[in-house]
């Protein structure tokens, strides 16, 4: 584990602003074992660590005394009134049937495979490799397609959802390997 | 640790038919729904009737509910989601307390609890009434970490945050119950 380094002005053993965030994580049990020590150490040593520590400490200790609000007594009561109007909802996944979500996918792949196809159909293969294009490519004026504001939205759009998937993928391998930890 | 059969238990019950089983659901997680509702609504009336339609909506939906996570993990995002609802349909101000209006807000409920302090000196009262003058999103995760016992995973996926989100949220959440607490219970806070 590193060891965490932080600048001071205070001389406070180089913790500086992030002694609150420290000693919150110290107090919730939630620090590394090398960070308790390290705290520890500065709680011993330092006497404005101290005081910090024994004010969050006072903090954590009275909201985790506070009791809890108390609803009317009828609340229980109210609560079975109301639900016996109400049946269970069948659970999402005996109403959403994945059969009819397959077809609808595999009815938009036929379709651009379809198109694909049919494209492709209309190639003359045979034709001479000389032929020329009534258009010379090499002189076409590219900026002026990507200057057209449509355009330019379309491609941010692109951009924009390829970023998402990209997102989605990352995130779906950061889960994946959390679990395997 | 609530005594008696467990919250699985119960909904396998509650599935099979027996509707009143319900009712030791209802009973074991009212005031944690209740004290979460008024974080949000501010006030009791209004608290009491969106808890009923929590209950409510967590028995129809009760067949969607996996056991993947505590019970009480997911009625608590039909909490946060249905009182995010409540505040939308009511227009309440639900911005952070840096916004100029919400100290406005907390200032003239200040006023209201200088008038009965004597009263509500109690150590409880006071930190309830702290609570209460921060904003919904603030009184929420330190109700959820303190009272709710929800871990900071279990935060994340109530609020729909990382668990990294959500431990900054409560640090920045208790430090601004800390400054409440210095501003408005300074005296009660030295008689502890």
């Amino acid at each position: 584990m590193k060891q965490k380094f932080y600048y001071s002005p205070l001389g406070d053993g180089g913790v500086g602003g992030d002694m609150d965030e420290r000693l919150w994580e110290y107090i919730d049990g939630l620090s590394s074992a090398e960070e308790r020590y390290s705290i520890e150490k500065l709680l011993e040593t330092n006497r404005e660590w101290k005081e910090k520590y024994h004010e969050l400490l006072e903090i954590h200790q009275l909201v985790q005394s506070s009791a809890l609000e108390e609803p009317s007594l009828r609340f229980t009561k109210n609560v079975m009134e109301g639900i016996a109007k109400y049946q269970i909802a069948p659970a999402a996944k005996t109403y959403i049937n994945n059969k009819i979500i397959w077809g609808i996918g595999i009815f938009f792949i036929a379709l651009v495979v379809g198109f694909l196809v049919y494209g492709f159909g209309q190639i003359d293969w045979s034709a001479k490799s000389d032929t020329k294009l009534p258009v010379d490519i090499s002189k076409v004026d590219f900026s002026k397609f990507f200057n057209n504001t449509y355009v330019n939205v379309f491609m941010m759009i692109n951009v924009v959802l390829a970023l998402m998937l990209l997102d989605k993928f990352l995130e779906s391998k950061k889960k994946k390997i959390h679990k395997e930890a | 640790m609530p005594t008696g059969p467990s919250d699985t238990e119960i909904i396998s019950l509650v599935l099979k038919g027996d509707y009143n089983a319900y009712s030791l659901l209802v009973e074991r997680y009212k005031s944690y729904v209740f004290t979460l509702t008024l974080r949000f609504t501010k006030n009791r009336e209004d608290a009491e009737e969106v808890s009923q339609d929590i209950f409510i909506k967590a028995y129809r939906s009760l067949a969607d509910f996996k056991g993947m996570a505590k019970f009480s993990t997911w009625l608590y995002t039909i909490v946060n989601t249905t009182c995010i609802t409540f505040l939308r349909k009511k227009k309440l101000d639900i911005r952070s307390l840096d916004d100029e209006k919400t100290f406005e807000i907390a200032d003239n409920q200040d006023s209201g609890f200088r008038a009965n302090q004597v009263e509500q000196k109690s150590r409880q009262n006071m930190v309830n009434q702290a609570i209460a003058m921060l904003s919904p999103d603030d009184a929420q995760i330190i109700t959820l970490f303190y009272k709710n016992e929800q871990s900071l995973e279990e935060i994340g996926q109530i609020l729909g945050l990382e668990v990294n989100t959500a431990k900054v949220r409560l640090h920045r959440a208790r430090a601004r119950l800390k400054e409440k607490m210095e501003k408005y219970f300074v005296e009660e806070v030295r008689d502890l």
